[in-house]
């Protein structure tokens, strides 16, 4: 059963991948046109359908819960095989690109919250 | 010596599990006594990370940050793109749109423009620091979003090493400055119920800030803002090496 899970998620991370691969050919560039973000609605999706037919097994979720809590650790890995030596010198880039963008998103959060409906 | 390195290098992957394992465990600890939990140990080891491949880079001259060193070759595969997407994928396990649904036609907005204003702030800000090829440009629009959407847009347009590493540390600036920022802002934005969570979570992304944020704030929030941020990633990863990367190509 814990296979079957990580068989889902693979099956959904090729079909993913390879649509966005696709995609990318099709529009002519070179380049993986939202793979991962087709992968990740696949596996909204198959799962929900899944459950809906009662044939989502607990440990078959466990399959992929696993590599949820490996997510960190391999981001982690990810940030320590980066050229930052060169990217150093934009460190205000990144500075700024990460500070600005929340103020931005957070000073329309009150409007947002005034068109929402009353729970 | 040399035996043990060609070991550490054959057994690559299983030594870079115990590697980043310590650097998580140290990390943790910083965030325990240093920030008294106030950051979360994620974002300083992913910030660790990066510190360590601007030493192993200024040690080794390469590009590839640790994996670079000697008996390190191993982080090129763990920290590669195969198993990032793969881990990033699975994190879309338990979304539903029933709940996203729940919020209606706002939740939906808040997720859109949470995306949308973030790419073009970062992409902006790129600009004018003098960055001009639409690939990187959108990278640094991404780590704009998250630390996970930067890193997996550069990969798909092939952008490069350095500016991937731009892009993850505006993300986790921006996962920082969140998980800080999030108690301290809240009364002031009206952050006290389940569907203002899932706004919040919309309009920020970066799921773990989020989460850490709102734990901060009211633990009871935490399921809600982590679910439209679970689904701002996945936005994110489909717009930006798409839709917004076309649209950055007709504007330059």
């Amino acid at each position: 059963m814990l296979l079957r899970g990580v068989a889902l998620l693979a099956a959904c991370f090729v079909a993913g991948q390879i649509l966005g691969e696709t995609l990318g050919r099709l529009l002519g560039i070179q380049a993986n046109v939202g793979g991962v973000g087709f992968a990740m609605l696949f596996l909204i999706l198959s799962q929900n359908e899944l459950e809906k037919r009662g044939l989502f097994h607990l440990e078959m979720g466990e399959g992929v819960t696993f590599w949820s809590k490996m997510y960190i650790p391999i981001i982690v890995a990810m940030s320590s095989v980066q050229n930052v030596r060169v990217a150093f010198s934009n460190g205000l880039l990144a500075l700024l690109a990460g500070i600005i963008p929340v103020i931005a998103c957070i000073a329309l959060m009150p409007l947002l919250s005034k068109l929402a409906p009353k729970e | 010596m040399e035996y043990i390195i060609t070991f550490l290098d054959k057994n690559g992957l299983v030594f870079a599990f115990l590697v980043t394992g310590f650097i998580m465990y140290f990390s943790e600890g910083i965030s325990k006594t240093l920030t008294r939990g106030k950051i979360p140990g994620s974002a300083i080891s992913i910030f660790m990370g990066l510190v360590l491949a601007y030493f192993a880079g200024l040690e080794t001259m390469g590009k590839k940050g640790i994996a670079d060193l000697p008996g390190f070759s191993g982080f090129e595969l763990l920290g590669g793109p195969m198993f990032r997407d793969f881990a990033i994928v699975s994190t879309a396990m338990g979304a539903s749109f029933a709940i996203i649904k729940k919020t209606g036609p706002i939740g939906v907005l808040s997720l859109f423009l949470g995306v949308i204003i973030s790419f073009a702030a970062g992409a902006i800000i790129a600009y004018a620091l003098g960055i001009t090829d639409a690939e990187s440009l959108t990278t640094i629009g991404a780590g704009a979003c998250t630390f996970v959407v930067g890193p997996v847009t550069g990969t798909a347009l092939g952008a490069s090493s350095d500016i991937i590493a731009i892009s993850i540390a505006a993300g986790v600036v921006k996962s920082i400055l969140v998980t800080i920022g999030t108690p301290i802002i809240a009364p002031y934005i009206g952050l006290k119920t389940p569907q203002s969570a899932m706004i919040f979570g919309g309009l920020m992304g970066t799921t773990s800030g989020t989460a850490a944020g709102l734990a901060a704030t009211d633990p009871k929030l935490v399921p809600y803002g982590a679910m439209t941020a679970t689904f701002y990633t996945g936005l994110g990863c489909l717009m930006c090496p798409s839709v917004l990367y076309f649209l950055m190509r007709a504007i330059l």
